[in-house]
């Protein structure tokens, strides 16, 4: 951004990364797939590289209000510096705090999840044209994001862009509104959870594999899905190519891709996000 | 005026004065709480409350529970007019003083039975899956003597109200046949019944008037009994609703000390508005970060709490919960509950909602008078820190109840007044202090993901 700036430029979206997306080794293969979709659209673009920090969402979330709000109050100097008006982010808890909570301080921006901005640019027809390529056919399941989804209504539009895929998509039975957490939200990511009987994310990896697995009734069985009579019995089909957990946040990606590997299953089931699988069918793969 | 006029207007006054009474101990506990200004949005706050307080909207997630819901809320609101009926009546000696309307009248009463009828089998269903089927929401640590005893003694206060409905209805009925004469109004159920009621006239009067005065005297004692019970839903959903909040679910509140005094630490030019001040003029204390005791919440979360029906819809829904943690967002909206009525107000001459102290099979903590706090005294750390934020709860509540803002806030004091959050997270926040990350990592390394693709591309193109 800030050679940008010096040139005196002013880029059409600021692609804020999170700090997932810039340390996380496996969420900077999401970044890279979201930049290598930006562009191949040609839209102009820019990042904050280093001058970016934390948004304070874990601090806000476990209650360190004061943290929040000195990351929050840098975080709008920086962005009011370069007059940002439009963000785009693949982080849902950067979009909701960047969203919802910078107004009252003082930042206002025109804030959109890389969901919803995919779907833009695939109902423009920039991408998604080509089909499912390698994923026609394909099982995935959508893992609704806490922050996406209950907090700021956005369910459709991750939803949209795996249509594009042409792929078998098939609903976890807690799906949408009643979408069952990841675990790491609320600043869990941060720390070893409660004790318990089982962590959260083995809970929903489990789900979601019943689920590509066509395994339906035995979700009957699960604790907190009331009256367990929706839907049909998908019938069992072969993965010959692997299913996928699709996910449209680091936190979630993180905990289903442990959940996976702790079921063993790395083998036939994939986690991918969002923005992977739109740059893979668009053969955007360096 | 006769003197079962008299009587029954002395029952009147004291049932609804009594009432009166509760209500206004119940509204100065709310009001201990923080003031928030939620004011304003007449037009969407009506909207909210016209969908889902009247039109149940969110209790049809589940179908099954709210068509029997509905069923006994719908027969509340219609039988209600047989009880403005029954009250003229009672001042002044009239009988069936409705007739007047006619036809409007026939279907009136007609409604009434068949809702009565319906209400007595979505009663038994309701009891059925609370002691037969024991729907697993039911159940939980928090669901202790009284809490289970209440919601039975609703569904019993609820049979007993439409029989002595129907008692009233068909021994009128049957008095008028017999002595063929015209009975305003049309019963269909009570019809059904007539072959079991005697034919003495004298006794048939008789069961009309005990019909009658159970009907009325059960409801002043339901009403009496509300205040206490998690059946004071039926009133206090509808403000519950209005004032709950209207921005999205993610949205956490900012508070406005700590802006203040970050502003000033960023632009030391920045002028710190006054601290507030007492009606006398003087500086009032600071208050606390966060919430360690009721009066710490804001009022719409104690208004939260007296709006629970102990469903436990946000617990069944709560990952913590569902994996066997200590968090139950019922729990913590129960424990706002008792707290306020064990420091300030009880409504009535008993405490039932004190349910953690003499109840069966738990041995209740002692613990330091200076404890003696919701935070601490009834809520644990370890259920604070065991939420991930996610909002089910809130989503799942069909009153709008926000368990969440109220977690948030003890995690506000914990973090903020007595730096006793878990030591992960006390390294995450120097993490985000020194680094402006969560995690270890410098801030010039930030933009490493953009030299990997840099050179995987020129990989890519030598290769």
């Amino acid at each position: 951004m800030a050679d940008l700036a010096a040139r005196g430029e002013q880029p059409e979206i600021l692609f804020w990364v999170g700090c997932a997306g810039a340390f996380d080794d496996r969420y900077k293969r999401v970044t890279r797939a979201f930049v290598r979709i930006l562009e191949h659209v040609g839209i102009k673009y820019a990042v904050l590289g280093m001058e970016e920090t934390c948004t304070g969402d874990p601090a806000k979330r476990a209650g360190n209000e004061f943290l929040f709000q000195m990351q929050a109050m840098q975080n709008i100097t920086t962005l009011d510096g370069y007059q940002i008006k439009k963000i785009v982010t693949a982080c849902p808890h950067c979009f909701n705090t960047i969203k919802n909570e910078y107004p009252a301080l003082g930042g206002n921006y025109e804030v959109i999840h890389h969901s919803t901005f995919l779907q833009q640019l695939i109902n423009e027809g920039k991408v998604g044209v080509a089909g499912g390529g390698e994923f026609k056919g394909r099982r995935i399941t959508f893992h609704d994001s806490c922050y996406l989804g209950r907090a700021n209504n956005i369910y459709e539009a991750p939803r949209d862009v795996l249509a594009t895929l042409d792929a078998d998509l098939v609903e976890m039975k807690r799906s949408r509104a009643n979408g069952l957490c990841c675990g790491a939200g609320g600043a869990q990511m941060w720390k070893e959870a409660e004790p318990g009987n089982k962590e959260v994310n083995i809970e929903r990896t489990e789900e979601a594999l019943f689920t590509l697995d066509g395994n339906a009734p035995a979700l009957a069985q699960t604790r907190g899905v009331e009256d367990g009579n929706a839907g049909a019995t998908p019938s069992p089909r072969a993965n010959a190519q692997g299913a996928i957990i699709a996910v449209s946040c680091p936190f979630c990606m993180t905990m289903m891709s442990d959940g996976v590997k702790n079921k063993e299953r790395e083998s036939d089931v994939q986690v991918f996000d969002l923005a992977e699988l739109i740059a893979s069918a668009e053969g955007l793969n360096a | 005026m006769t003197i079962e006029n008299i009587i029954f207007l002395l029952v009147a006054i004291i049932g609804f004065g009594l009432f009166a009474w509760q209500a206004r101990k119940i509204r100065a506990n709310i009001l201990v709480g923080r003031d928030r200004d939620m004011s304003g949005n007449i037009g969407e706050r009506l909207q909210k409350t016209l969908l889902v307080a009247f039109g149940q909207q969110k209790m049809f997630k589940r179908i099954t529970p709210a068509l029997l819901h509905l069923v006994v809320y719908v027969g509340f609101l219609v039988i209600n007019i047989e009880v403005i009926e029954i009250v003229i009546d009672g001042v002044f000696g009239t009988h069936r003083f409705l007739q007047f309307l006619g036809p409007v009248y026939n279907v009136l009463m007609a409604t009434n039975e068949i809702l009565g009828a319906l209400v007595i089998v979505a009663v038994i269903a309701f009891w059925w899956r609370r002691n037969v089927k024991k729907v697993r929401r039911f159940s939980g640590p928090e669901m202790r003597a009284w809490p289970r005893i209440d919601a039975d003694m609703i569904l019993y206060i609820e049979v007993v109200l439409m029989v002595a409905l129907f008692v009233m209805n068909t021994s009128d009925l049957k008095w008028h046949r017999l002595q063929n004469l015209e009975m305003p109004g049309s019963f269909p159920v009570s019809s059904l019944l007539l072959g079991i009621f005697p034919s003495d006239l004298n006794l048939l009067h008789f069961l009309e008037r005990a019909g009658w005065w159970a009907h009325i005297v059960g409801i002043l004692i339901f009403l009496n009994y509300l205040p206490s019970s998690k059946h004071f839903h039926i009133i206090m959903a509808f403000p519950n609703v209005y004032y709950s909040r209207l921005v999205p679910q993610g949205q956490f509140s900012n508070v406005d000390s700590i802006t203040h005094e970050v502003k000033a630490m960023m632009d030391p030019s920045y002028q710190v508005p006054a601290p507030p001040v007492g009606p006398d003029g003087s500086a009032l204390a600071p208050t606390s970060f966060g919430a360690k005791d009721v009066e710490d919440l804001a009022w719409t979360n104690l208004l939260n709490a007296y709006s629970c029906t102990e469903c436990g819809r946000c617990t069944a829904s709560c990952p913590a919960n569902i994996t066997g943690k200590l968090l139950s967002p019922r729990k913590i909206i129960m424990d706002t509950r008792d707290r306020m009525e064990e420091k300030y107000n009880s409504p009535l001459i008993f405490q039932p909602n004190q349910y953690g102290d003499a109840s069966k099979g738990t041995e209740r903590v002692k613990i330091e008078a200076d404890q003696n706090t919701l935070l601490r005294g009834k809520v644990t750390p370890e259920e604070l820190w065991a939420c991930t934020t996610c909002n089910a709860c809130v989503e799942s509540c069909p009153v709008n109840i926000n368990p969440l803002e109220s977690i948030i806030e003890m995690r506000r004091f914990l973090v903020l007044e007595e730096s006793a959050a878990p030591h992960s997270l006390n390294v995450m926040f120097s993490n985000i202090e020194n680094n402006g990350a969560p995690w270890a990592f410098s801030p010039s390394d930030r933009f490493n993901w953009a030299d990997e693709l840099y050179l995987a591309e020129k990989q890519a193109v030598t290769a």
